[in-house]
């Protein structure tokens, strides 16, 4: 029986469940040391001395660094991976990263000095005894008011904070379109900050071997042989084959632990002076502020429309956050992965998005869950409701008549990107029946009865996944490959080492990648061992973000299984005395076509390790396969997502009734995982629409939201029980027909989450509601839009 | 100020020598090496460093190390017997209600704590139960539904569809 499609049981959760799972503050090295890293509490300061002496004589401390000891060593910044430039043509401005800030921080939990001691409260206490003279300057922390004229200037060689002005699309066939349109609508809204709070703070050990000269780095990464290529290349100029990165169990990362930080170069560059290991591990309150942020964009929209209510073209211009300084890959998210997805699921005919990326005193913002595409989803779902509204027609409707449709893929957008497939009628019309869309209007009239405000909201999505054909985003700018590699190592038993460049951090490869292998291999799972996150066992990898792990990381495997099962013909042909293209293989064994002889996997590989009678002249021994998989094109996963919600007037308290996801993954190979990552997704969405909101403070720069007493995490009582539904139609371009299953939820549910909120208070006159969405703001709404009944 | 504690953990006697400001998490994760039982926030809220102390659910970031001294402290490393893991943990597993497994050493000792005393919780006590643990990964819907059928097995009752059926 084939294991692909079935909810096989997960392989990794025994050892979570015992709590014998290893995550990085989980390792203790032998003579480690602790860093406690000192960090900025001020949002935009001149940073006069450091004064260390005192705290350098406290008990138990090591040694402490600067800024200037690191720049003294010739250690470079932290680099961005993504080269944007701006309309005029013009390279985007990229000032310098330091790892520990020199003569100036830029924004609250800016690392200043690190402090490494026997003990972790010794290291702390002496930072206390760290004097700094900071000559504290006004912040801006806003992006709208950062681009205003007179606004601190968080880098002198960025006026008026613009890293860059980015454009795509056609603009004067927008304007043309809008010239001739029967409607427009018009709206301006925010995409809220978030942060991605993976419950693991992030951790990092450096240690260095003197014998070998070998350094390695634990850490908390979602692709560690990118953090090696990063730091070795650009920071540490360590060369790659003395370093090695381990990412051992992650306790999630949600984009967030893509990134290359500071604190893994600190512990890696520290750990060779004072000659013992050094580990340091985040508290929450410092994840808050060192962690890259999300989202943090406002924008405004106009959709232009014919008669007959279809799209005739979308104009959108955004300003994003960026923070103080460009992580890994800030810049790509708010216009590669946003820009590039604001056709959605319709066949909007001229698009015009402008992208102004800001500098700003806060944390760098960079990828989370979506990461660009819920941006997108959420402005192009919100204005394709307000539409609706305005024009009176129902939301479901209008959506239907602009769907691109399902026999017109290939389907080219007008913004670059080639859909391969999708069926966007078939799964909202699931998500409508399973979500009694027809019969809502009954229930908002029996919650009215009830003195509640009922309201129903939907979104369909449309994501760019499987990131990504290398040729394509280098053209973007990219400067790195995102292809990924797979090794396929048949033991001379028959048992089967997989080893693979993406990386789990709570999706379950060691399931899922086995269940491929199981299947195209025909050997049992038990026999299979995926293994990931260190690059001293796996060859190469770029890791896992952007919903790429099976779309590109599994489709590495498939090509790695193609080149084991190609020799182990040219083997089994040689034993079996036979021609090898009359050689099949078929569950787990190459047999003679029409003939009962054969041979398993285990004998062929036996063979090929015994090699005692083996065609050495056209083979050699073993039988271990390499294989990098570039994709062809991105893949496209949809789908429509339905929220219906009940609001208490008297409170603005929220209730999710129910929450209908209907999504187009293309093939599934274990429901059980795909349906956990949806929900995840989806209460992440809902997290952004309700709860979620990284808060500064405008005037001095100071993080209002720096724990979980002020940000709102989503928690079990706050989410419903989700409804899922799956409907596939296959990926044209990788071999198993995937297209990735991650960021789904988090990218559908803002938008379904808001326009159902704002379908219930648009009897009172609202036409939209920021997020999140919080009781204090829908009761203010309600409020000001009832005004007698709040003085009543 | 240094003090020596002595405690049972897993049910065999541990001791180890603490300063007055050690939590009772850092006493089992860095002196016991029972590494299980993880730190997810520094504010008391996440819940990923629920034990059980005599019998009772506590996060151990909030207890002392000294003031476990004589006590019976539970860690997640000692909720299975052997290699049989515990009827809550196999309706974790059975329900895919763990992702990365951060919070899940916290949550399984939640909900054996919350079935000690609701041994039949409805879906909308064990949510409220929950307020005091934070999962990023589940959306916490397989985990209400590993709860309910983990009191079931506990019970003895019939064992509800599992999650991926």
């Amino acid at each position: 029986m084939p294991s692909i499609g079935t909810p096989v049981r997960r392989r990794e959760d025994y050892r979570f469940l015992t709590g014998q799972g290893t995550y990085t503050d989980d390792i203790n090295r032998p003579g480690q040391l602790h860093a406690y890293i000192l960090r900025s509490p001020h949002a935009n300061a001149r940073l006069g001395g450091i004064d260390t002496k005192e705290a350098a004589s406290a008990p138990g401390v090591v040694a402490i660094f600067t800024g200037a000891d690191m720049a003294a060593d010739g250690i470079g910044g932290l680099p961005c991976g993504w080269l944007i430039n701006s309309k005029d043509g013009s390279a985007m401005k990229e000032p310098p990263h330091p790892v520990l800030a020199v003569e100036r921080v830029r924004h609250v939990g800016d690392p200043v000095a690190v402090v490494i001691a026997e003990s972790l409260s010794e290291a702390r206490d002496a930072a206390e005894k760290i004097n700094i003279a900071y000559s504290v300057e006004p912040a801006v922390v806003d992006v709208a008011a950062a681009v205003r004229p007179g606004a601190p200037q968080v880098w002198t060689e960025a006026p008026g904070n613009i890293c860059y002005d980015w454009h795509l699309g056609d603009g004067a066939a927008v304007d043309a379109a809008f010239a001739k349109a029967a409607k427009i609508v018009k709206l301006d809204l925010v995409n809220n900050r978030l942060i991605a709070n993976a419950m693991e703070p992030r951790a990092a050990i450096g240690e260095f071997n003197r014998a070998t000269g070998e350094h390695t780095l634990y850490t908390t990464s979602q692709n560690p042989h990118v953090i090696r290529l990063l730091m070795g290349a650009f920071v540490l100029h360590i060369p790659e084959a003395r370093l090695r990165v381990v990412a051992p169990d992650v306790g999630g990362g949600f984009g967030s632990k893509i990134f290359h930080y500071a604190e893994e170069a600190i512990v890696t560059w520290a750990a060779p002076k004072v000659r013992r290991p050094v580990k340091w591990t985040a508290e929450r309150s410092e994840s808050f502020m060192s962690d890259a942020h999300g989202r943090d964009h406002v924008t405004h929209v106009e959709l232009a429309l014919d008669a007959n209510a279809k799209f005739l073209a979308l104009k959108v211009s955004t300003l994003a956050n960026m923070g103080a300084y460009l992580s890994t890959f800030a810049t790509c998210v708010p216009t590669y992965l946003y820009g590039t997805l604001l056709a959605g699921t319709y066949t909007t005919p001229a698009i015009y998005v402008e992208t102004k990326a800001v500098f700003t005193n806060t944390v760098p913002v960079d990828a989370y869950r979506g990461a660009g595409r819920p941006e997108a989803t959420f402005l192009v779902e919100r204005i394709v409701d307000l539409a609706a509204d305005e024009l009176g027609l129902d939301p479901a409707e209008l959506r239907r008549r602009n769907f691109i449709p399902a026999n017109a893929f290939p389907y080219q957008t007008p913004v670059a990107l080639q859909y391969d497939s999708g069926d966007y009628q078939t799964t909202l019309q699931m998500a409508e029946e399973a979500a009694g869309y027809a019969g809502f209007e009954a229930r908002r009239q029996e919650a009215a009865r009830r003195g509640k405000l009922r309201g129903i909201g939907i979104a369909t999505y449309i994501e760019a996944c499987g990131i990504a054909p290398s040729a394509v985003v280098g053209s973007l700018g990219a400067r790195a490959g995102l292809f990924e590699s797979a090794e396929v190592r048949v033991h001379p038993t028959g048992s089967v080492s997989v080893l693979t460049g993406s990386h789990s951090h709570g999706q379950g490869h060691e399931t899922t990648f086995a269940q491929l292998v199981s299947d195209g291999l025909g050997i049992p799972v038990e026999q299979i061992e995926i293994v990931h996150g260190d690059t001293a066992k796996i060859p190469y990898g770029m890791g896992t973000y952007g919903s790429r792990s099976i779309a590109v990381g599994g489709s590495a495997i498939v090509k790695a299984m193609d080149k084991v099962v190609a020799k182990g013909k040219k083997i089994a042909a040689h034993l079996l005395e036979a021609s090898e293209a009359d050689i099949e293989f078929k569950d787990g064994n190459f047999s003679v076509a029409g003939t009962d002889r054969s041979k398993s996997l285990g004998e062929v590989a036996l063979t090929a390790y015994v090699p005692h009678n083996f065609p050495h002249d056209e083979l050699e021994p073993g039988l271990d396969e390499t294989a990098f998989y570039d994709p062809k094109n991105f893949t496209f996963p949809s789908g429509a997502h339905i929220a219906e919600v009940e609001i208490d007037p008297d409170t603005g308290h929220l209730t999710i009734v129910n929450f209908t996801a209907s999504d187009d993954f293309g093939r599934i190979i274990n429901p059980m995982i795909v349906a956990g990552q949806v929900h995840g997704g989806l209460a992440q969405g809902i997290g952004q629409a309700l709860l979620e909101g990284c808060v500064y403070d405008k005037a001095t720069g100071q993080l209002l939201t720096g724990s979980y007493n002020d940000y709102a995490m989503p928690r079990a009582e706050d989410l419903p029980d989700f409804a899922l539904s799956t409907h596939v139609t296959l990926c044209t371009h990788n071999p198993l027909g995937v297209k990735g299953c991650g960021e789904a939820g988090a990218i559908g549910a803002p938008a379904a989450i808001a326009n159902a909120v704002v379908d219930a208070l648009k009897g009172l006159g609202v036409r939209h509601v920021e997020m999140p969405a919080t009781p204090e703001k829908l009761w203010r709404l309600i409020h000001q839009h009832q005004p007698r009944a709040a003085a009543e | 100020m240094q003090k020596t504690v002595s405690l049972t953990v897993n049910g065999k006697p541990a001791s180890a020598t603490v300063e007055g400001r050690t939590l009772l998490v850092q006493l089992l994760r860095e002196m016991l090496g029972l590494t299980g039982t993880h730190v997810g926030c520094d504010t008391s809220q996440c819940g990923a460093c629920v034990v059980h102390v005599d019998g009772e659910a506590v996060k151990a970031c909030t207890l002392l190390a000294v003031q476990a001294e004589g006590r019976n402290v539970l860690t997640i490393e000692g909720v299975a017997d052997g290699d049989t893991l515990h009827p809550m943990q196999e309706a974790f597993r059975d329900n895919h209600a763990l992702q990365c497994g951060f919070c899940t050493p916290g949550m399984v000792m939640s909900a054996l704590d919350l079935v000690k005393n609701n041994p039949d919780p409805s879906e909308r006590e064990i949510r409220e139960y929950l307020e005091g643990n934070l999962c990023r990964c589940t959306g916490y819907h397989n985990i209400v539904l590993a709860i309910k059928a983990g009191a079931d097995a506990m019970r003895g009752a019939a064992p509800a569809a599992s999650a991926a059926e």
